[in-house]
Formats: structure tokens, sequence, C-alpha cells
């Protein structure tokens, strides 16, 4: 009778000796690269290097995320772009408008400056492979995602929505898309699946009635974007202010 | 088949005694025949290591260091298979630009055995997927993707029998449902088949009728959807049907520090194994056929 004997080798890579084996091999900067392959690469890496400075667009002023208190016009531009780009998507799928959309602060990974947008620009600013999710919450469940905003008091990216503080930081007034919430309504609110899944404590976003993942990706909405338009234009404004 | 449940079980407490490292003296044995299966899922174009600045895994992964890897386990043991488990594509500009070219060319290279196909293997739609096929030197497997109605037709295989030192070693391929997962006008009319019921009729035909010795799925379901019992996963998989010896799995992006066991419909003990994504691992998992006289009590053992 045949039978075969299966043994589940635990260790690092010495492969022949009986005492130690691995079943998951560790690819780290211990290992010599083979340099037949790497030389194969090298025209693609190149070639890849020289088209990552591609222009894909301009941009006329130093964007920060450092810029601004509550909303910055990076962050502002992340996230209407993100709105821009997949409702369209959204709506042919489900038959719905995404109501507005929340990313964080932390995802814009680096500054924009004045100049030429190139898609290496894309990928510092977004080098994440995070797609977009939109979550179904309901207006009741909408409470806990304004207190975090406003606890946090951190320009982490929206559109859609409007909130306005007073001087000491209390909510004066939320409406999304100019109307006051509807505590029984279903909001469809895009976001990245970082967040969904609880990234930068956003879990409000775990009361979501259904999610659905757009799979497409924020630097790629981005990288549409920056192809679509000669010159980008986003501005600090009223969307999440201190009101005097 | 009491002494087998011994030996099965003597294999668990070992495995957990010894804190998952094994001591074997049965490898040095040359009457058994050692198949080695090295695996990678979810590459996602990743073709250079990460840079030493990067926050998650610094200086790690690297196609031409797996190159190296592979090479000195082949060296070793020719009769090695080396497998994929879907996603090769998407995740770098080396795929928005090359189409997966440089990621076909690069396994071909590396000697490939065979992968299945995942979602993301369709994002440049399946004419994108058809387009790179002539820069694979491998075969691609996909037991439940109908193509019949589209360009893949016939360039998918259902399954693949490896012969290596005379040891039958099936392949069967399955993909996650793509609905709602991709848009519909990229992976056109391929039809999803139940991975279930295609497991039966692929284990039918690799154990049955074609007689391997070792019979492998090649998964891209995902390995476990916990907030979603009733999705199909890796360890469902195993557990409602028989004749599976080892689930390569993907999509999911799970790293398991050591293959999981599960107990099919059998009774039977079947090997689910992932190593993560973008090439920071490789896994291997040998298997040694024997007659079964002199089996050391450290080996986890299968009838077939």
């Amino acid at each position: 009778m045949k039978r075969v004997v299966v043994i589940l080798f635990i260790l690092f890579i010495t492969i022949e000796s009986c005492e130690t084996h691995s079943n998951r091999i560790e690819i780290n900067n211990t290992v010599e690269s083979d340099k037949k392959i790497e030389t194969y690469i090298v025209p693609y890496k190149n070639n890849v290097d020289a088209q990552m400075d591609d222009v894909l667009s301009y941009s006329p002023v130093d964007y920060d995320k450092k810029n601004g208190v509550l909303n910055t016009a990076i962050g502002n531009m992340m996230a209407d772009v993100t709105l821009k780009l997949s409702n369209p998507i959204y709506n042919t799928r489900t038959g719905n408008n995404i109501d507005f959309v929340l990313l964080n602060h932390g995802g814009i990974r680096s500054i924009m400056s004045k100049g030429d947008i190139t898609l290496r620009s894309a990928y510092n600013l977004m080098p994440f492979e995070n797609s977009v999710v939109v979550c179904q919450l309901k207006g009741s469940d909408l409470k806990e995602l304004i207190d975090y905003l406003v606890i946090h008091k951190k320009a982490h990216p929206i559109s859609g929505i409007n909130i306005v503080l007073d001087k000491n930081y209390n909510l004066l007034d939320a409406v999304i898309n100019g109307e006051k919430i509807d505590q029984e309504r279903i909001y469809h609110v895009a976001t990245s699946d970082y967040l969904l899944k609880g990234g930068d404590q956003m879990n409000f976003f775990k009361k979501s009635k259904k999610n659905i993942s757009l799979d497409y990706k924020i630097r790629n909405i981005l990288i549409d974007y920056f192809k679509a338009v000669d010159t980008v234009s986003f501005k600090i404004d009223n969307r999440f202010i201190i009101k005097d | 088949m009491k002494r087998r449940e011994f030996i099965k079980n003597s294999l668990y407490s070992s495995l957990i005694l010894s804190g998952g490292t094994l001591n074997f003296n049965s490898c040095s044995d040359p009457t058994k025949k050692k198949i080695t299966i090295l695996h990678t899922n979810d590459v996602h174009s990743h073709i250079e290591p990460f840079n030493n600045t990067h926050s998650k895994f610094p200086n790690m992964g690297g196609v031409a260091r797996r190159s190296t890897i592979i090479e000195n386990i082949r060296t070793n043991n020719p009769n090695t298979l080396l497998l994929d488990a879907g996603d090769i594509f998407q995740g770098t500009p080396y795929f928005n630009y090359y189409g997966g070219e440089i990621e076909f060319k690069l396994m071909s290279m590396l000697n490939y055995d065979a992968a299945t196909i995942g979602n993301h293997d369709f994002d440049n739609g399946i004419d994108g997927l058809y387009s790179q096929l002539p820069n694979a030197k491998f075969d691609f497997i996909s037991s439940n993707y109908d193509f019949k109605n589209t360009i893949m037709d016939t360039h998918a295989k259902k399954y693949m029998i490896f012969n290596k030192s005379d040891i039958k070693i099936g392949v069967f391929g399955l993909g996650i449902e793509l609905q709602g997962l991709v848009t519909q006008n990229l992976y056109k009319e391929t039809k999803y088949l139940d991975p279930v019921e295609v497991t039966q009729e692929m284990t039918k035909t690799l154990k049955e009728h074609e007689k391997c010795d070792l019979i492998i799925c090649l998964s891209h379901l995902g390995h476990n959807y916990k907030d979603n019992p009733n999705k199909i996963c890796d360890v469902s998989l195993a557990k409602s049907t028989k004749d599976i010896d080892l689930i390569i799995g993907g999509h999911t992006h799970t790293f398991l520090n050591k293959p999981e066991i599960i107990t099919n419909i059998n009774g039977e003990k079947v090997i689910i194994n992932q190593v993560g994504c973008f090439g920071l691992y490789l896994g291997k998992i040998d298997f040694y056929f024997d007659s079964m006289k002199n089996k050391t009590s450290n080996a986890y053992a299968i009838e077939v």
C-alpha cells in the first residue's frame, strides 16, 4: 500500500539538514539576488522609472496637508476626487448615490509641489494599495462618526458633508448635501478599506449594514483624475469650520 | 487504520510539544521519495524588494532573491513543483506599464509549473490576460471558471498531472466568484462554477480515474471569512470535500506561520497553506512517500 508521509518544515532555509526545516521561507536581504534575473529587470526598471516621471497634470501651488486647520486643500482634493470618480461606479452597480466621503488625514503621504504632477506624485501621495469601499450607515449611527471628527479636530478629508463648530469646538451643525441628517435614512458613505477595518480607530464603520467594495484603488482614482485635467485647483473651504 | 491514526496523533502532539520545530531522522532515509511543493500567492506585480525605509516590509521580497532560493531547492531536490495561487497582476507600476508581461516572463524564468487565476488577473480585462499568455511558459489551471464563451477558451486547464519519480501529482485550480468583485465588462462571459461541486468532480477524476498519489488544490477563494461564514473559503472547502491533500491558498493575503490542518468529510487531514502576499515569503511543503513499514512517528500520514 502506498502512503504519503507529509512533513511540515518549520524553521529557516537549512534545506537539507534534517533537524530544522521550513514551510515558509522569508525572502529578505540575507538572500543573494540571482544576477540573471536582476539584469533582466534593469531595462524594465529604467523604463518604469522614466515613465514614473511622465507628466499627468499641473499643480499651480504647493499643496501640503499641514496647511489648514479642519480642512486642507490637498485633503479636499482627495475627498472630492474620490466622490467624483467613485459615484458613477457605485451608481451603476447599486442604483444609489454616494452621500459623502470620509478619508483620513494620515493617508495623505506627501506634499504635492507646485509644478508638474507626475505618476510618481500619485504614488508618493498614495503609496498604499487601499481601495474605495462604500458603507451603508443609518442616520442615527452617523452621530458617532461626527463625534469622532469633532473630538479629533483633525483635517480628515471629507466631501459631501458640512460640519460647523463653535469656538469651544462644540458641534453647532452637521448637514449632508445641505440637508439635515435623517435619523432613519441609510446613508452611503465612501471610505477606504483601511478605515473600514478600523484604521485610525474609525470604529463607527463597524455599524455599516452593508459594505460594497468598488475595487478601485485611491491612487488609481488620483491618477485617473490627474490624467483628465490640465491643472488641479482645490482650496480650503467651509466644509469643516469653526464659526466665530 | 489505527496505526494511521496513531501516526497522525503523534505528529500533532509533537507539533504542539516542540512549539512547531520538528526533529526528523526520517528524511535521511534514501528509500523515501521526497516531493517538494513550493508556492507563492498574491505577488501583485512586486518585482523588486521593498526598500529599507518601507514601514511594513523593509528589505523584503524581490523576484531575483526568490529565484536564488528556488534554484537552491531544486538543486537539492529535482522533484520540486513551483505553483502560484493567483493575483499575479496589479500592485506596482510594472503592471500599469507592461500589463503583466514582466510578471509572466520572470515566472517563466523561475520555471513555475502552473498558476491559477486570481480576480486581479482580470484587471486589464480577460483580453489583457489573454494577450500576456505568450509570455507565460507555465500553464494556467482553472477548474471552476468556464471560459467557453470567452477568448480564454482552451487556454486554461481544468487540471494537470505532474509525474515526479513515479509519483503522480494532480493539481486543480479554484477561482473566487467574480460578480461584485470584478466589473463584468472585464471578465465578460466567464462563468463561475460552484467550487464544492467542481472539487467533487476534480477529486473523483484525479483520485479514482487518474490514481494520483497527491492531490493539490490551487485556490484563490480566500482563507476564511469569519464575518461571512456562508462564503466559500479554503477552510470550508477542506471541511466539506474529500481527497484533497493540500490547498494552496490566496486572495485574503493571509500570513500563516505554519500550515493549518483541517479534517475533511472523511475524517482525513487536509493541509492549507498561504504565504501572505507581494512575494515576501516562499511556501515550502515536503511530502515523503514510502511503503509505511519503516515510518517514523514524527510524521503526518495520509493513506492514498
